[in-house]
């Protein structure tokens, strides 16, 4: 799409990684790879880990992470999907993989989570943002679900 | 209805674009806004658009006014083309005609329509980078 005004460098940086950063928010339970991630930035594969990391100061793998770690969250706070059940739902290839990385990022385990999590009412986007884990923690690798953005 | 402040009504919210021109196009052709006021002030466009028969207007306000100095507009800038500055919420009486007319101009959404307790919402950007959704509430 052409624009009719100017955007600097950086901001045009911005938005394309920003248009990535969307994609993963979208089809984050789908095994994402850097070159699908880094078309959409129009970036090559080997820029787009640098890139994202620059403009949203962690990888695109722990982005990743974290989104799917929060949507967890909301599901096991929101519906009484078995843990198993929801590890697939938001991207986790494994159970035990999913388990080591929920309690690293969020400090419980899932169950623990549940259990001390009532359901709340407010638009989607601000429980996504809000409980979102931050980028502080442990990275714990995650080898079978591919998500091999940084 | 007012507030112990006599407060009476939401009227006008800024939203930061790059281009009011742009900005403009986007609120009315793909959200139906209409436009409220667009008037050359010499000093400023002052462009607001709102939901026709609802009285609360956005304030298309361009990034850049001598308010701030170059490195803060830099700042600002570079905010809403992240996405990191907030956005706007909206009302549908068919979320998934409304989804369906933006997805087919274009549009960029940053969500599918997903039913939530609250009823069924999706996401969009506007071309800077503003979060925009669009909820049907339950039972509406």
């Amino acid at each position: 799409m052409s624009r009719a005004y100017e955007l600097s460098a950086q901001e045009d940086t911005n938005r394309r990684v920003l248009r990535a950063r969307d994609e993963m928010d979208r089809r984050y339970a789908e095994p994402l790879d850097v070159p699908t991630l880094a078309a959409i930035a129009h970036l090559s594969p080997s820029q787009f880990g640098r890139v994202f990391k620059d403009v949203y100061g962690e990888t695109p793998h722990r982005y990743l992470q974290r989104r799917r770690v929060e949507r967890a969250m909301t599901l096991l706070r929101q519906t009484d999907r078995p843990v198993t059940d929801v590890a697939w739902d938001v991207g986790f290839a494994s159970l035990g993989t999913f388990s080591r990385t929920f309690s690293t990022i969020v400090g419980c385990s899932p169950s623990e989570f549940r259990a001390r999590h009532a359901p709340v009412a407010v638009p989607s986007c601000f429980i996504a943002a809000w409980t979102r884990p931050r980028t502080s923690g442990t990275v714990v690798s995650e080898k079978r679900a591919r998500p091999r953005a940084d | 209805m007012t507030t112990d402040n006599h407060i009476t009504s939401l009227h006008i919210r800024s939203v930061p674009v790059l281009d009011q021109d742009e900005a403009l196009d986007f609120y009315t052709s793909h959200l139906g806004f209409e436009v409220r006021d667009d008037i050359d002030l010499g000093f400023m466009r002052w462009l607001t658009v709102g939901v026709p028969g609802q009285d609360t207007s956005l304030l298309l306000e361009l990034v850049g006014g001598p308010q701030h100095d170059e490195a803060t507009s830099a700042q600002v800038r570079d905010l809403v083309t992240k996405g990191a500055l907030g956005g706007v919420f909206l009302l549908s009486s068919d979320v998934h005609a409304t989804y369906a007319a933006l997805r087919d101009a274009g549009v960029e959404i940053t969500s599918k329509p997903v039913e939530q307790p609250y009823g069924t919402d999706f996401g969009i950007r506007d071309p800077f980078g503003n979060h925009v959704r669009i909820n049907q509430p339950a039972g509406a």
